[in-house]
């Protein structure tokens, strides 16, 4: 909108046209969704990694609603995608549920953990919150642990056999079906994140995490904000727990594991936080990296992405993806 | 004349230090009071006692009758107290469109609304740009809060108590850091308020309170030192004494 | 009874002089370093390869170890760490995630992912029953060296220069530069000692609590609770966290096994409701 046209325009339209521009979902957009559940129908193989890149966008995603949009940093984000997978596993396994209530009991059963443990979250300082993630995470590590006998403990639940979806589309052995489920529930609940950022909502969250002062002043009840989307990001990560599941079959430990909260924030890193895309490209960067070092040293590659993460902060996260920065002194890059 | 805000004994203690000391003021509906005093007087931290910032070491807080000293900050908001900061308080990478939309979307309640954009409310975007223009920032509203220029953004801060619709207005130093070619926006932006709402202002530009106030209070050393009419202050020789240094003779200001 | 709350003290106070250089490096740079639990690691696994490839004496390794993850800490805070202390929080919790990580990947490649046994001088194991009370040589020792430590660490910070400059650049680094207080100095010295006292408490831990290529990971969130609960601004507040700690764990291990590892996790949560900043600081943080 120039200056000009503005000119020409009455101040109430002017700010109409300004506010149809907040968050506007953009052609190339829904261009790239189409393109991703196309690729369903029209690849010929390769679903088992799209399946579980999808998971992963999806469980990045719901940790930059926590992270870029609440401004709380967790190292513990894994408890929710472990709560959704084993509580899908489980109905799958024990009561034969269809898929899709299986998610929605995920959901709500990682929102109900998100939701206890945000009491503790959002009233201390930074340790506080890193200890309470950390332990909620651990403390569910141990507990599955321990009850093995639901959980299957160190080997994992096997036998999970999926209902077929809607009662007539199975679960083909090619994760064909599993990637078409996972890749449409990703699009469904990623554009149900577009809306939220929008809204007002949305837009109050922008305003907690950039000056929680204001807004208290403004009658925000901050603390509750707060407590409210990380409620949605648990739910979203329990969501991205139980299609891991369900479209694999299994459950087992690994998936409340420390690493799976420490990838998912290296993922954010990578791609960015607060506008959500960023768990897209972070995730297939990561897919890339991962395959790529585990490919030279399988055993260690743990350590390259500690090397990475050491480098990204004492570079500084701008300096470093800007390679001809590299040679300049003083551009003070903080991530 | 009824009594809107109004604070008992109120005292604030850090360690060894009373920055607030024994304070009971009272302001009146619809009342254009300053509080004026020294560095270091201790008129910011009243208005943060004021407005939850701080908690009372001792005595209460009053608004519209019903006590408020333990109520948080974002409920004294609700209740209509709204104040702007010495030091801009703004969100750095929100426009001011935006910044003004939210504070609007919250006065109104829609806190919790997730399903339209904001920028779709025609009624609130209306009212925002109602908003902009009586703060002359039409032109800027697409612009980066963090880009503006000081006096703008200065504006920005005031704009945001006004959209807030305030029953109670504490300003702190609005026309702070303001160049002087600057300061009659923010002096009319002030003026043009309500005659309902109640204002308290802390300044120290005499200029702004003498053409503004009608009832000035004093605060020296955390301490209510004197009240009284603009015509009474002007003329006490002993604030004149308070204010080492400070250019003021009685007979310009009455 | 009395066993379990000797034993439960031994484990405190290990655990305090793991966590206290977290503590003051928490207080002193505003710098959450997850990578702490390494340095423990260091410090354990120099002492095993000492005592059990290089057969130096138990005795003589502990100095060792101290000494050399001190140099340890003071060569990555030069480097590395003082590029990151302004940074916000993201960046210092990933960074120090970042050097954990390296630090397991390389323990593992090097010496392999099993547990490591610490072969105790004989004169330290073994149990005696003084009035009714089972106390172990071990974890007497133990107990006497933290001791020893926390008495030393009171009187230098303070009754020496040293002491009152760490304090001073606690407080205020901006003034205490300001005075002619060497701040990076008193950065790097602290830090140095923090990460050698964490060696330490890994060389003494090693026999108590396992020591393998997770071990950072493992206890991280001990030591974590300890600052939080105990704060940033004393030596008493991350003793008395601690020994709070260790004697509930144990305790809890030992009435109800079965629940015995939650014990942690429950007094963590309990202190953290009744006083967010934690139970022993007067300082609320950002």
């Amino acid at each position: 909108m120039t200056k000009s046209i503005a000119e020409a325009l009455s101040p109430s339209a002017a700010l109409q046209a300004s506010g149809r521009d907040w968050g506007r979902i953009r052609w190339f957009e829904l261009a790239f969704w189409v393109v991703a559940i196309g690729a369903a129908f029209v690849l010929p193989s390769g679903f088992l990694l799209l399946n579980e890149l999808a998971i992963l966008i999806l469980f990045a995603v719901s940790l930059d609603l926590v992270l870029g949009y609440a401004g709380i940093v967790s190292l513990g984000h894994a408890a929710f995608f472990g709560l959704g997978a084993y509580c899908a596993a489980l109905l799958a396994k024990h009561f034969g549920i269809d898929p899709i209530l299986g998610l929605l009991a995920s959901a709500s059963l990682a929102a109900l953990l998100g939701l206890l443990s945000s009491v503790l979250l959002v009233r201390g300082h930074d340790l506080t919150r890193l200890m309470v993630t950390m332990g909620v995470a651990l403390l569910l590590y141990e507990v599955a642990n321990k009850m093995h006998w639901l959980t299957g403990g160190a080997d994992g639940l096997t036998g999970v056999t999926m209902e077929p979806l809607f009662g007539s589309i199975e679960f083909d052995i090619f994760g064909r079906t599993a990637y078409t489920y996972s890749i449409c529930v990703l699009a469904i609940l990623f554009l149900l994140a577009r809306i939220l950022v929008r809204s007002p909502f949305g837009m109050s969250l922008h305003v907690v995490r950039q000056n929680p002062l204001r807004a208290a002043a403004l009658g925000i009840h901050v603390n509750r904000r707060r407590a409210t989307i990380y409620t949605i990001g648990a739910a979203y990560a329990g969501v991205a727990g139980a299609l891991l599941a369900q479209t694999t079959g299994f459950a087992s430990l690994d998936v409340l594991d420390f690493h799976r909260s420490a990838d998912v924030l290296l993922i954010l890193v990578i791609g960015g936080t607060g506008y959500l895309y960023g768990g897209i490209i972070g995730a297939v960067v990561f897919k890339l990296m991962q395959d790529w070092l585990a490919s030279m040293t399988p055993q260690y590659w743990q350590f390259w992405i500690g090397l990475l993460l050491v480098v990204i902060v004492v570079v500084g996260h701008q300096k470093l993806i800007r390679p001809w920065t590299w040679f300049r002194k003083n551009q003070g890059g903080a991530a | 004349m009824s009594i809107v805000l109004q604070t008992h004994e109120l005292s604030k203690r850090f360690g060894g230090l009373t920055a607030t000391n024994n304070v009971s003021i009272s302001v009146e509906r619809g009342a254009r009071q300053a509080l004026i005093g020294p560095n270091g007087a201790g008129k910011t931290t009243l208005i943060n006692l004021l407005t939850g910032v701080l908690t009372p070491s001792a005595g209460r807080i009053m608004l519209n009758g019903k006590d408020i000293t333990r109520m948080p900050v974002h409920q004294r908001v609700k209740s209509g107290l709204v104040r702007t900061f010495q030091i801009n308080q703004l969100f750095a990478d929100l426009t001011p469109a935006q910044a003004l939309a939210v504070t609007i979307s919250e006065r109104d309640g829609w806190g919790y609304r997730m399903g339209r954009a904001l920028g779709r409310y025609p009624t609130l975007m209306d009212e925002v740009a109602s908003v902009l223009q009586q703060c002359k920032l039409l032109d800027d509203r697409d612009t980066r809060t963090k880009v503006l220029p000081y006096g703008k953004q200065r504006l920005l801060e005031i704009g945001l108590a006004l959209a807030a619709k305030p029953s109670v207005l504490l300003l702190d130093e609005p026309a702070a850091g303001v160049p002087d070619g600057e300061r009659h926006e923010i002096l009319n932006t002030v003026a043009a308020l309500p005659e309902d709402v109640t204002i308290l202002l802390i300044e120290h530009d005499m200029d702004l309170v003498f053409s503004f106030a009608n009832k000035i209070s004093v605060l020296v050393n955390g301490a209510l030192f004197v009240e009284g009419s603009k015509k009474e202050i002007a003329q006490d020789p002993r604030v004149k004494a308070v204010y080492l240094g400070e250019e003021m003779t009685g007979s310009d200001y009455v | 009874m009395l066993t379990i709350l000797f034993d439960g003290v031994a484990y405190g106070m290990l655990l305090f002089v793991l966590a206290c250089g977290l503590a003051v490096t928490m207080g002193l740079m505003n710098f959450i370093n997850l990578a702490h639990g390494a340095f423990a690691m260091a410090g354990g696994y120099i002492t095993v390869i000492l005592t059990a490839r290089w057969g130096i004496p138990f005795l003589a390794a502990l100095p060792i170890a101290f000494v050399a993850t001190a140099l340890l800490g003071a060569v990555l805070e030069r480097t590395l760490y003082r590029r990151v202390y302004g940074q916000n929080e993201l960046n210092q919790v990933l960074f120090s995630i970042g050097l954990t990580l390296m630090a397991v990947a390389a323990v593992d490649y090097f010496m392999g992912a099993q547990q490591q046994f610490l072969l105790l001088p004989e004169w330290l194991t073994g149990r005696s029953t003084i009035a009714g009370v089972g106390i172990g040589h071990y974890r007497l020792f133990i107990i006497v060296i933290c001791v020893l430590l926390v008495i030393a660490l009171q009187l230098i910070l303070s009754r020496t220069r040293f002491g009152s400059r760490l304090r001073a650049s606690v407080d205020d680094p901006r003034a205490a530069s300001g005075l002619g207080i060497n701040i990076n100095l008193v950065f790097i010295s602290t830090f140095a000692v923090g990460s050698g006292l964490a060696g330490l408490g890994g060389a003494l831990g090693a026999d108590l609590l396992g020591l393998d290529p997770t071990f950072p990971l493992k206890f991280m969130i001990y030591f974590l609770v300890v600052v939080a609960v105990g704060g940033t601004s004393t030596i008493t507040g991350p003793l008395l966290a601690a020994l709070l700690l260790g004697i509930f764990d144990v305790a809890g291990k030992y009435y109800i096994p079965t629940i015995g590892a939650f014990i942690i996790y429950a007094v963590m949560i309990v202190s953290l409701m009744w006083k967010p900043d934690g139970l022993f600081s007067n300082v609320g943080k950002k």
